[in-house]
């Protein structure tokens, strides 16, 4: 019989590669766990490990094909032999268009455009970007931190006014010799709406996709804890990149995300999605009175009945619903798409984000229920 | 409920096995697998909180009050929900008592503020709320209903409170659990919850149970149900899970179905009686119809 600590050491080992949660906390809370069990039980090894290396439903199928890998013992060889790095798919991008050259040359480094090279920039479709300018944009994007308007929050806080704060009032009198002479007050405070990013990435969006996601990975890093952001791949299948988005370095998360979306530029489903992102996310609450954006051209291959009625479901509880279509920019656009005209009577804002300065209008839109 | 409720068994004295435990936990009438066995136990034996996750109405929170009765402690629950804040969770002073006492110290001439001070912030002034209550009691079972509800705020609490099992009152000092608390925390996953409260924890994802499982669990709970209908209300459950509905129905829903359907005499699951007794079970209009048409029309 091997040594448990170096088979269990070696199974967390396995688990983290396959990227799984094996830090060295869970790995001493299995050992302990193992403790009190059978160790020559398989089912208790199992439940040991299961109940200490896992955290989240989807951490399961792994955890099963991590053991039945390890413990099957034809893979298990356990020393310092290294897995390979999961294989990085480049975030695909349309070929682009090439410019005709609007006066001289184009500048060799993008970093020294002139100030009202970016202004006309702001404008420009980005999926017309030569790499230089789209790096430039990229740039701009990366501090385009969105962030949903403010609701009231159940929590309160010091005021001037409202309700009485007895701790705070009982302190003074304190002060005062017992004497309730000033009266302290707290008020509910607010705090921001969550958002919640739902970004096409199918074959027909992929010029725009990259800057869409840009867009998100700064909305996600722009969250925190208090102000949450949620962002999905949305194709022929759902892919939640919240965790992705979260790397600090645009281009590492952009990379991560490709490596997550398994359909990348491949077909959309946009009803069957948007159904499932409800069902497993949306209805148990990350829908709930948040700000829901969907980045989509609204192309729908299946048949767009299901898309209104999920549209309508998701209007029903999501605080606004605002939909970005790249392709609402060109000239003598109507919104004739199946998907894009059921969808469009749900909806609390229409807007483009096919530019830079679209993108900063997104913003506004999802920060200013005002501003329409 | 109809089953016999068997005395509680004395306090401190663990099961010795996850078999052991789950016997003791059909005794009172929750029947567990072996995963759920194993997880109570080793939450048990390590004195690490159970973190459970599952579709709503699988049985987390009814766990918690069996291990309750199981150990014969009290089970003290906190419902979590938007919000939540240390004075309803943790401890609050009680603050009419304190004006009362500094206007009766100042009625006897008292003068010394800092003394005054001193008594103010006494135990007796502080008002226990779930998590103190259960620090302080003996053995217990500590029931953190829902944790997805409360805001990230109140995460940082809780976190604080189980890692170490104590806590801090600025005024009072440091309240220490003689014996921690069996804490049982569930989540429907409404929102992700943060990774360092679940690397305290024991995590177990609940799934709705097998057919023959939620036969037995409704035969354990509602004995007065015959057995074919016990078994029609299970192959019913399933297939309304398998139909996409809004939101399918777990065996809590199960058990009220089987149970609407005893009160009315039913011995066979019929579509008439099936529709009568629908609303037990799915609780939107559209899941009604499809559920319905899933339970008869050609399955």
């Amino acid at each position: 019989m091997r040594d448990v600590v170096e088979t269990v050491v070696g199974f967390a080992r396995t688990v983290r590669a396959a990227g799984g949660r094996a830090d060295p906390e869970r790995v001493q809370a299995m050992l302990t766990a193992l403790d009190h069990l059978d160790v020559l039980d398989p089912r208790d090894v199992y439940w040991a490990g299961r109940l200490t290396l896992c955290a989240d439903p989807e951490d399961l199928p792994r955890y099963d094909r991590c053991f039945v890998a390890y413990f099957s013992g034809r893979t298990a060889v356990p020393g310092p032999r290294r897995t390979p790095p999961p294989v990085v798919r480049t975030v695909r991008v349309a070929p682009p268009v090439p410019d005709p050259p609007s006066n001289g040359d184009a500048p060799a480094d993008a970093s020294v455009t002139s100030a009202s090279g970016v202004e006309v920039l702001r404008h420009r479709d980005v999926s017309r970007l030569g790499p230089d300018e789209r790096a430039e944009i990229n740039r701009l994007i990366a501090v385009l931190g969105a962030s949903a308007e403010p609701r009231r929050s159940r929590r309160l806080t010091p005021a001037s006014s409202g309700r009485l704060d007895p701790a705070r009032t009982v302190r003074e009198a304190l002060r005062h010799g017992g004497e309730p002479a000033v009266l302290r007050h707290r008020a509910p405070r607010t705090r921001p709406r969550r958002l919640v990013l739902l970004v096409d990435v199918s074959g027909s969006m992929s010029p725009y996709a990259d800057a869409l996601l840009r867009f998100a990975h700064a909305a996600v890093r722009a969250g925190t804890a208090a102000r949450r952001v949620e962002a999905f791949g949305v194709g022929t299948r759902l892919t939640r990149v919240t965790r992705e988005l979260g790397t600090r370095d645009p281009d590492a998360a952009m990379r991560a995300v490709a490596a997550a979306i398994p359909d990348w530029s491949g077909g959309t489903r946009l009803g069957e999605e948007l159904k499932e992102f409800l069902d497993r996310f949306g209805q148990r609450g990350m829908a709930r009175g948040a700000v829901v954006v969907i980045a989509s051209d609204g192309w729908e291959r299946g048949d767009a009945t299901l898309l209104g009625e999920q549209m309508a479901r998701l209007a029903r509880l999501a605080h606004r619903v605002i939909w970005a279509n790249p392709h609402k920019a060109r000239p003598g656009y109507a919104p004739l798409a199946a998907g894009m005209a059921a969808a469009l009577p749900h909806l609390s804002a229409f807007t483009s984000g096919h530019s830079l300065a679209a993108l900063e209008e997104l913003a506004r839109l999802i920060g200013d229920p005002g501003h329409a | 409920m109809a089953h016999s409720i068997p005395p509680p068994r004395p306090a401190g004295v663990l099961p010795a096995s996850p078999g052991a435990l789950a016997e003791l936990l059909d005794e009172h009438a929750y029947l567990c697998d072996d995963g759920l066995a194993t997880a109570c136990f080793l939450a048990l034996r390590m004195g690490r909180p159970l973190f459970l996750e599952g579709e709503a109405g699988v049985g987390k929170t009814e766990l918690a009050k069996t291990l309750a009765r199981v150990l014969g402690a009290p089970l003290i629950r906190l419902q979590c929900y938007e919000g939540l804040d240390a004075s309803q969770a943790l401890y609050d002073w009680d603050f009419p008592r304190q004006i009362l006492h500094l206007r009766a110290a100042e009625a006897a001439g008292a003068t010394d503020a800092a003394r005054l001070e001193g008594e103010l912030y006494d135990r007796r002034f502080l008002l226990a709320r779930p998590l103190l209550r259960a620090l302080e009691t003996s053995p217990s079972v500590l029931l953190v209903d829902e944790v997805d509800r409360a805001d990230d705020e109140f995460e940082a609490f809780l976190l604080e409170v189980l890692s170490d099992f104590t806590i801090s009152v600025p005024e009072l000092g440091t309240i220490r659990a003689e014996t921690p608390p069996v804490v049982v925390v569930t989540s429907n996953r409404t929102r992700e919850v943060h990774d360092a409260l679940k690397r305290r924890c024991l995590y177990h994802w609940l799934e709705h149970p097998s057919y023959d499982r939620e036969v037995a669990i409704i035969r354990r709970r509602l004995p007065d149900a015959a057995g074919r209908l016990a078994g029609q209300v299970a192959r019913a459950a399933a297939a309304l899970r398998a139909a996409d509905l809004l939101k399918p129905p777990g065996v809590a829903e199960s058990l009220d179905w089987t149970e609407a359907l005893v009160a009315l005499g039913v011995r066979d699951l019929d579509p008439d009686a099936a529709a009568l007794t629908l609303g037990a079970v799915l609780k939107y209009r559209e899941d009604r119809d499809r559920g319905l048409a899933a339970l008869f029309d050609g399955g």
